[in-house]
């Protein structure tokens, strides 16, 4: 099978034209010596059918949500994808344009980036938004190099509490970047906002996450003030699913937000493609990564949107950008602003309510020593399992049910930890299932 | 139109949320949200006809001709979105056990096999989100490499070309190398002298599209190759044009040491109006031990993630990678086999084809055969006509057709470069080289036509310098202003586009 279109005939009349005698002649510049004389070493050609039948045997070796009562999150979620992301996701003219250049062809995705980046603006309390960065991990990233080139500093400070991905994902950037990073660690499972002052001293920028990796309520507004102390810009991590109940980080003093936008509308797709967001106060405009739309008027003064301060960019400013970034996650933003349009004000402050109250209450119903019991929680919690986490949740996998993430995989002292996370997505008797496994399993 | 803010009334709403009956924790005062965002408050109908009005307004390979440069607007087929919506992929945590995750491994794993032989080279990583991304990741694996021989210090430089995408020179800066550039001669090849010149013992390495972004195969691709490697430095390859060669002639065999692959080009992965992309790269064995982490590996009839590597420069993005590009890419590469040399076949015979029939009524830079794609100039009709790049471009949506990338590669004045891929047919290539035509007479008979245009597009032409002064970013509800009544500042700007 492929995907071609021209016929023998055409491929004749094409050459005549060209005035060459093959298909072959038209790669006459390539030296003998790099030329490719054999054919790609790959299986056999499928045909559509076979294609879907192969795929499909290859999905079935997963073991997905709808398999296995599953309590992973951990930083990617299972929330509800309304069908009509489906729907407006499918079709063409979103699904196979490219990046606006040509804002007179293309007013239809720059208006939904322009709102796209007003909702993100909303949930987070900031003036301006990009597009969109490629997930949660890469805008923190983003994040450390705008503050570095604002205050001129290169120490970046991480909350131990913040998500270990994105963590991993700012110290790979760091050498390149020139940044310097300092990780603060936590304490019963939040960070001290006087320990974190002290480590702020000269930075560039502190990073926390709210809420924390363990689920936990950080003293946000604490963070945020003992950054600023210091002239560090504070940077909050936060889920967009969370914000119709948690305060916005521009309201208590925060210089940019980021997230992981996956859970507001992108399914978990073993880990991507979901979209990153960074906002941030209008002073920091001019440093903002990648593609910005603006609203502007046409020739006959009407609305319109185009791609703009792109003096910014690579495609203009070159060496002198502030990002290399050309490609974002805008289908995936796209499917976010369908979500949040959906869910409204009171859907997502339902929706966190909801999954609030189904997280007390799994809490409770499972009786098992939480790793931070002093701690309020959002939609997840670390409970203690007795003995090694990794077999505790095999032999809940045996019992079809997955109780959530080993946090040994990055935190090596909690041995017999797991983070369980309930969306809203969960009911009651899930709950009970997973107590009831738990309780059969855990040491 | 309206902006969905401006369809909102307060008190509709579109979605319906589980109530679990149980009691609400209190959230801390102090963290407590105090004022709702104004998200937009639609119900479904309105929602579906305000994406659906938004989609209309929109042009996507769907709806037509999408010649532009160096992006590759390739026909997306829908049977890879078939695929990745199978639960087994879509609902996939990327957390979960390997034991429960052997499909999705298997494929990044016979992903990781197939790219390595179209590359010729011997490792992969499918980490990187995107072409930029992959670059940056390409140039920590050269600072990994230099550092882990003791080079670090001395190898400060990477060279690109003057042809080169603006991607290359912003990352070499953000990889934190200094940044030299290489001329072009008169074939459209690197300058090999300039090239002798600036190559030593500071160098790290070279970023070269080749084909290069004008179209053409650097015919002296061997000799670049063996000045960088006599020199103790490492060869990248910018894979945005590899739909050229795929089956034809490997960048590995050319001499390069690392590629990224831009499977959102290439591969077709649909673009999504801006993206997802992904940007996978394939190196020499040498570099691998460097390569981000995880990396997909078989151990008998078991895949598995493997995060040991102690040299590796680490995570450059989170979890498992973009996992359903590459289930789209695969499946892309699976229906066509060993075969695939002939998407790249076609790709060229089209853009030869196009550059036959139009090089007479433009300029034409080099005068050589093409690869995917050529790169015109109107700088004939600006000279003759005072018609520029951007009046073709504008006027081409009349003819209903998207324009090409312009004013790109920077050292062709006005240039409008072309790539029409293999899946278009030649009744379509044929209307768009009467359109380019056509818009040639005009401009000598008919200039203000083209100076106007676009005429039929929802609206007319945008004043950019206005949006970048003002820089309104975000809907400011009941304090938004109003721009209709401020005098236009200007013009859109002649400033690249596309690529």
């Amino acid at each position: 099978m492929s995907y071609l279109s021209l016929t023998d005939a055409d491929r004749e009349a094409m050459l005549e034209t060209i005035g060459v005698a093959s298909v072959d002649d038209l790669f006459r510049d390539i030296p003998a010596g790099v030329r490719f004389d054999r054919e790609l070493d790959l299986e056999p050609a499928l045909s559509e059918a076979e294609l879907v039948e192969h795929l499909d045997e290859l999905a079935s070796k997963n073991v997905h949500t709808g398999q296995e009562l599953s309590f992973l999150g951990a930083g990617i979620y299972d929330h509800y994808v309304p069908a009509i992301v489906d729907a407006i996701l499918a079709r063409g003219e979103f699904l196979t344009a490219y990046t606006p250049y040509q804002p007179e062809m293309s007013q239809g995705v720059l208006q939904a980036i322009f709102e796209y980046q007003t909702v993100i603006c909303e949930l987070t309390g900031m003036d301006v938004s990009n597009a969109s960065g490629y997930d949660g991990t890469t805008v923190a990233a983003d994040a450390c190099y705008v503050a570095k080139h604002v205050t001129g500093r290169s120490k970046v400070v991480l909350c131990e509490t913040v998500n270990p991905q994105v963590r991993q994902v700012v110290k790979t950037y760091a050498p390149g970047f020139g940044l310097e990073v300092v990780e603060v660690p936590h304490r019963e499972g939040v960070t001290d906002a006087e320990e974190l002052g002290r480590a702020a001293e000269g930075a560039a920028c502190v990073l926390f996450q709210q809420p924390n990796f363990f689920g936990c309520l950080e003293p946000a507004p604490d963070l945020a003030a003992a950054a600023n102390a210091a002239e560090a810009l504070p940077v909050a991590h936060v889920d967009p699913m969370s914000l119709g109940l948690l305060e916005a980080p521009g309201n208590y003093g925060c210089a940019i937000a980021i997230g992981e936008g996956q859970g507001a509308g992108n399914y978990q797709s073993y880990g991507g493609p979901h979209y990153g967001f960074i906002a941030s106060r209008s002073d920091y405009i001019r440093r903002m990564p990648g593609r910005i739309v603006g609203e502007t008027t046409d020739t006959a003064g009407e609305r319109g949107y185009v791609l703009t301060l792109q003096t910014r960019e690579q495609h203009i400013r070159r060496e002198k950008a502030t990002s290399n970034i050309t490609t974002n996650q805008t289908l995936l933003a796209l499917a976010g602003l369908v979500t949040l349009s959906w869910l409204g004000p009171q859907g997502l402050r339902e929706a966190g309510e909801t999954c609030m109250a189904l997280a007390e209450y799994a809490k409770e119903r499972l009786g098992l020593p939480l790793l931070f019991p002093e701690r309020t929680t959002f939609k997840e919690f670390a409970v203690r399992v007795g003995r090694p986490a990794q077999e505790v949740i095999r032999a809940a996998r045996e019992r079809g049910v997955h109780p959530g993430y080993a946090l040994k995989r990055d935190y090596s002292e909690m041995e017999d930890a797991i983070l369980v996370c309930v969306t809203e997505r969960k009911r009651k008797p899930d709950i009970d299932r997973l107590s009831e496994v738990l309780a059969e399993v855990a040491g | 139109m309206k902006l969905i803010f401006e369809r909102s009334q307060a008190g509709r709403r579109g979605s319906a949320i589980p109530n679990a009956g149980l009691p609400v924790p209190e959230v801390p005062e102090e963290l407590r949200r105090r004022k709702p965002p104004r998200l937009p408050e639609v119900a479904e109908p309105e929602i579906v006809r305000h994406f659906t009005a938004l989609a209309d307004r929109t042009f996507g390979v769907d709806t037509g001709f999408y010649p532009l440069g160096s992006c590759t607007m390739k026909h997306n087929p829908r049977v890879n979105e078939r695929v990745v919506s199978l639960p087994g992929f879509r609902d996939l945590h990327p957390l979960q056990e390997e034991e429960g995750a052997q499909g999705a491994l298997e494929l990044m794993w016979r992903l990781q096999e197939i790219l390595a032989e179209v590359c010729g080279l011997d490792a992969v990583s499918l980490q990187p989100a995107a072409g930029s991304q992959g670059e940056l990741t390409g140039l920590m694996l050269m600072r990994a490499y230099f550092a882990d021989r003791g080079e670090a210090d001395q190898r400060r430089t990477v060279i690109t070309a003057d042809t080169a995408h603006g991607t290359n020179p912003a990352s070499v800066t953000m990889a934190g190398f200094n940044l030299q550039k290489v001329e072009t001669d008169a074939r459209g090849n690197l300058d090999l002298d300039d090239l002798r010149a600036k190559v030593g013992e500071e160098t790290a390495g070279l970023m070269l599209t080749n084909p290069s972004t004008l179209g053409l195969f650097d015919e002296h691709i061997e000799e670049v190759a063996a000045i960088f490697h006599d020199a103790g430095a490492l060869l990248y390859y910018d894979g945005a044009n590899l739909n050229a060669v795929c089956g034809i002639s490997r960048p590995g065999d050319m001499g390069f040491d690392i590629v990224h692959i831009n499977l959102h080009k290439t591969f077709s992965q649909p673009h999504g109006g801006g993206g997802p992309g992904g940007g996978p790269i394939v190196v020499r064995d040498l570099l691998e031990p460097f390569l981000p982490v995880p990396a997909v590996v078989r151990k008998d009839d078991d895949f598995a993630l493997d995060y040991d590597r102690p040299k590796s420069i680490g995570k450059v993005r989170g979890y498992t990678g973009p996992f359903g590009v590459f289930v789209r890419s695969y499946a892309f590469i699976r229906a066509y086999g060993p075969a695939l040399r002939l998407m790249s076949e076609a790709a060229v015979l089209n853009a030869n084809y196009m550059l036959a029939r139009l090089r007479d009524a433009y300029e034409l830079p080099f005068d050589r055969l093409c690869m995917h794609e050529f790169v015109l100039s109107a700088r004939n009709l600006k000279r003759e006509h005072g018609i520029t790049a951007l009046d073709v471009a504008k006027r081409l949506m009349d003819f209903g057709f998207h324009p090409p990338t312009i004013y790109f590669p920077l050292i062709v004045a006005e240039a409008l470069m072309i790539e029409p891929t293999e899946t278009e047919p030649k009744e379509t290539l044929d209307a768009f080289c009467d359109a380019m035509l056509e818009i040639a007479r005009e401009a000598r008979d008919d200039a203000s036509v083209l100076k106007e245009a676009p005429h039929s597009r929802p609206v007319r032409r945008l004043d950019e310098v206005k949006a970048a002064k003002r820089a309104i970013v975000r809907y400011r509800f009941g304090d938004h202003p109003d721009l209709a009544g401020e005098p236009s500042k200007g013009e859109a700007v002649e400033v690249q586009k596309g690529a």
